[in-house]
């Protein structure tokens, strides 16, 4: 056999004879043999006996549960240790009572007691091709209801453009696609085209250019219905509303924001939510599982063995140590540095290069739901004031109150400068922004809740991702360090998504899976 | 091997709940938090600026803890490592800066590792005119308020230095202790003044 001839199996045969089964297990990691995730796998792992193997996990987020859950199935032994007063981590719903753990400034949720107002601050839709969440809602039993994201009878409120005013979105999208398609006949009349056109071609562009922007048959734009009748329309004729300026659509920033992140591959309607709360999904797993996550357990040191790993964590007073074979460990990377450890350098290297965001939410609770006087039922509204977008209840509708997402920002510009003010303050700066939408929404708030997550205790942070350049740490935090694997949407592409979080779990028990097989297959 | 494998399981199934040997201190449940950003047995996080403070002189502690409280230091905008740590002084009464200034001295970490280039011969001769304050081991000096300076992490030391130089910390003029600092600061001319300083405070040994 040349080298040309030694396919990858042979090689890895060949690995099998000299090195066992172990060495044939890193082989295929490092040529990267094991099933690549697209979709929801078929999991098919290999049964242990019960006692046989323990499995610690830390960290009981959506990640930790996921890998419990499955483990469990197939005969492990799992220990769930969660630093936190609560299961879930960055999947939370806040109802009456509960507390919003923030350090410096713990705050408790004052809505109403009612089912219908409460308040998701971390997770709070699904897409429909994130497979893996979708699955374990339907293996869970959550119940979905369709949210609206998109809705184009909300505001869209810029203070650089149309002298701040508000206008309806979909006056704005309306026009904004209007005055592109005129453009775009233009060029095609001017045949200003690379690759010249034929005379069918031509005249299926112009039409699929008007039907695009709605175009009068002149091809000029000139107001459409999809705006909305400034009058009529129903028992007498519609009347358009006009044109908008198009220099004033320019200058507004919704066309970087909320106009295309309908387009978005993560946030295209339809969404879904469960039905009460997103933290649905983990009593769904906490309904399944037979470990408990040890609550007020905070993981201090992780010591990896030859045989197995050792974990310290301190209990009400107490530090313990707790062995197990293998170890799946979803503490937010930026933590690690801060926790004693025997992981190699670049291990920890790459992990304490990932650089950790700070999403920040408020929660409002009003007393009534002027919104759906305004005609806007679900779905959100976008601004260039920091508090960026309000998000109106899909659900509940027609009922006295509802929880309002009242800010949504992100990065330093809008988080940092909302997180520096205690909790009042925030409220009473979303309040002043909000507005400007919404005239007279101060005096609807009652109550609200404000969720940074940049100083949530035991997270501090959502987001986690690498610089661009950085990117090939990926495989280094994706692979295990001995016997110990990193989980969490903070190891996937998918950060800030619980389907990164469900992805990164499934990969890491297949990975264990393989190495259980490579090993038994050895004796 | 396997019978290897069969007398770890065995003895894991023994051990699991055993509380440790190594009995460390630990803090107080309500005080977990500080190691959330200073790091377990507040051995420090460089990814959250939050310094190691473990076996920092109590009186000290407590000081700044006040310093923060009061808003001498971490409300300065371009202080981004005070602003995370301000609301959790702020919220501290008296009695429990006392708590958990006495847990920050008494619990113990592994030092702190170097981060940092710097010429430490160079340090040294600058340190000459620190040590009057901060002791010539770097090991504090109550009286005069100068806080030992071993044990610190070295980016700590610089970012600290550079904002006593530019004004960030040791500007309120309620913050005597600060303003002494903020004028001792005077003595480094440059980065490269503070990268030597920092160089040679670091090989004064930790606490
Ligand atoms: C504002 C916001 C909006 C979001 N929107 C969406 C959305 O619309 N849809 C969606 O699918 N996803 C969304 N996400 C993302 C989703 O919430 C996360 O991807 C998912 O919940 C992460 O799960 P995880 O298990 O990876 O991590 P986490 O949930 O962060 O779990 C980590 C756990 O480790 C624990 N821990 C930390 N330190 C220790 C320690 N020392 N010892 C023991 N335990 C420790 C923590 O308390 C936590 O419970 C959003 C997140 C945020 C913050
Ligand atoms: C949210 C993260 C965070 C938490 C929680 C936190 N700190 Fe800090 N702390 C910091 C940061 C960051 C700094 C550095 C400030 C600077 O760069 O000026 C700091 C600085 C300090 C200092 C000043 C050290 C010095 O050398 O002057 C003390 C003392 C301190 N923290 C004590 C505590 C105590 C005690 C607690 C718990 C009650 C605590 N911290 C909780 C982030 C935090
Ligand atoms: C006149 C006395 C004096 C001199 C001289 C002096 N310092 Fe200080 N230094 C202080 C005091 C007092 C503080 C505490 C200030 C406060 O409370 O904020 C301090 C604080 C510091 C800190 C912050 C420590 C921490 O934990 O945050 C550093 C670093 C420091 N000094 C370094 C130096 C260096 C380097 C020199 C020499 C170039 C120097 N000091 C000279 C009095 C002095």
């Amino acid at each position: 056999m040349t080298r040309d001839q030694i396919t990858r199996r042979h090689f890895l045969n060949f690995v099998g004879a000299v090195g066992g089964t172990t060495a044939l297990y890193q082989a295929a990691r490092a040529l990267d043999l094991l099933p690549e995730t697209g979709e929801m796998p078929q999991l098919d792992l290999k049964r242990v006996g019960r006692g046989e193997k323990r499995v610690l996990i830390l960290g009981a987020g959506i990640s930790g549960l996921t890998a419990a859950y499955e483990l469990e199935r197939a005969g492990y032994d799992c220990t769930i240790l969660e630093a936190s007063h609560r299961v879930g981590g960055r999947n939370i719903t806040f109802r009456h009572g509960d507390v919003v753990d923030e350090m410096g400034y713990p705050q408790v949720v004052n809505f109403d007691d009612e089912p219908h107002l409460y308040f998701n601050g971390g997770a709070a839709r699904i897409p429909g091709h994130h497979e893996r969440a979708m699955h374990y809602c339907r293996v869970l039993g959550v119940e979905l209801d369709i949210m609206a994201n998109d809705n184009r009878l909300a505001w869209t409120q810029d203070d650089e453009s149309f002298g701040g005013e508000r206008l309806r979105v979909r006056e704005f999208t309306t026009s904004a696609r209007g005055f592109m398609s005129e453009l775009m006949a233009k060029a095609v009349n001017a045949n200003a085209f690379d690759q010249p056109l034929d005379a069918d071609d031509q005249e299926r562009l112009l039409a699929f250019i008007k039907a695009y922007g709605d175009l009068g048959d002149d091809y000029r734009f000139a107001g459409s219905s999809r705006a909305g009748y400034s009058s009529g329309g129903f028992l007498k004729h519609g009347e358009l509303k006009p044109a908008l300026e198009f220099k004033q659509l320019l200058n507004s920033r919704f066309w970087r924001m909320g106009m295309h992140f309908n387009e978005h591959v993560d946030w295209a309607a339809p969404l879904m939510t469960p039905r009460g709360g997103m933290d649905m999904i983990v009593r769904g797993f906490l309904n399944k599982l037979r470990a408990k996550p040890l609550l007020h357990a905070q993981v201090q040191a992780i010591t990896l063995r030859d045989d197995g790993v050792e974990v310290v964590y301190h209990h009400r007073g107490e530090r313990r140590k707790l062995s197990g074979d293998y170890c799946f460990n979803s503490i937010p990377s930026h933590f690690i540095n801060g926790i004693p450890n025997n992981f190699s350098k670049d291990y920890v290297d790459a992990l304490t290069a990932m650089r950790r965001g700070n999403f920040f939410k408020i929660g409002l609770q009003m007393k009534e739901r002027f919104w759906e006087r305004e005609n806007i039922y679900g779905g959100i509204s976008y601004t260039s004031q920091r508090i960026n977008q309000i998000w109106y209840p899909s659900h509940g509708i027609f009922r006295k109150k509802g929880v309002v997402l009242g800010c949504y920002a992100f990065g330093p510009d809008q988080s940092n400068w909302f997180e520096r003010m205690p909790p009042d303050q925030r409220i009473a700066e979303a309040a002043k922004m909000g507005e400007k939408l919404h005239p007279g929404y101060t005096d609807m708030i009652e109550n609200g809740i404000s969720v940074a997550w940049g100083r949530m205790n035991h997270m501090m942070g959502c987001g986690n991702r690498f610089e661009e350049d950085q990117e090939h740490l990926f495989r280094k935090v994706q692979a295990p360090e001995g016997r110990h694997w990193m989980i969490g949407d903070q190891i996937s592409f998918h950060s800030s998504w619980q389907e990164g979080a469900f992805a990164s779990a499934l990969h890491a028990v297949q990975d264990l899976d393989q190495r259980v097989r490579a090993e038994a297959g050895q004796g | 091997m396997r019978t290897m494998t069969r007398t770890t399981i065995a003895l894991l199934c023994l051990l699991p709940l055993a509380a440790t040997a190594d009995e460390p201190v630990i803090p107080a449940q309500k005080y977990v938090y500080c190691t959330v950003c200073h790091g377990i047995a507040m051995g420090g996080n460089v990814v959250i600026a939050a310094p190691r403070l473990a076996g920092m002189d109590e009186w000290y502690v407590a000081r700044q803890l006040e310093a923060f409280k009061l808003g001498w230091r971490g409300v300065h905008p371009d202080d981004a490592g005070g602003h995370e740590m301000r609301p959790m002084a702020a919220i501290l009464d008296d009695a429990e800066i006392e708590e958990v200034s006495a847990y920050v001295a008494a619990v113990s970490a592994p030092p702190p590792p170097l981060t940092l280039d710097g010429d430490a011969q160079r340090g040294a001769a600058i340190y000459a005119s620190c040590g009057a304050c901060h002791g010539a081991d770097g090991q504090g000096n109550e009286a005069l308020g100068g806080p030992p300076l071993t044990g610190l992490n070295d980016w700590y030391l610089q970012t600290q230095l550079e904002h006593y130089v530019s004004g960030v910390r040791g500007s309120h003029p309620d913050d005597d202790y600060g303003q002494q600092m903020r004028a001792a600061a005077e003595l480094l001319p440059n980065e490269q003044a503070i990268a030597d300083v920092v160089r040679y405070i670091s090989t004064l040994g930790s606490n």
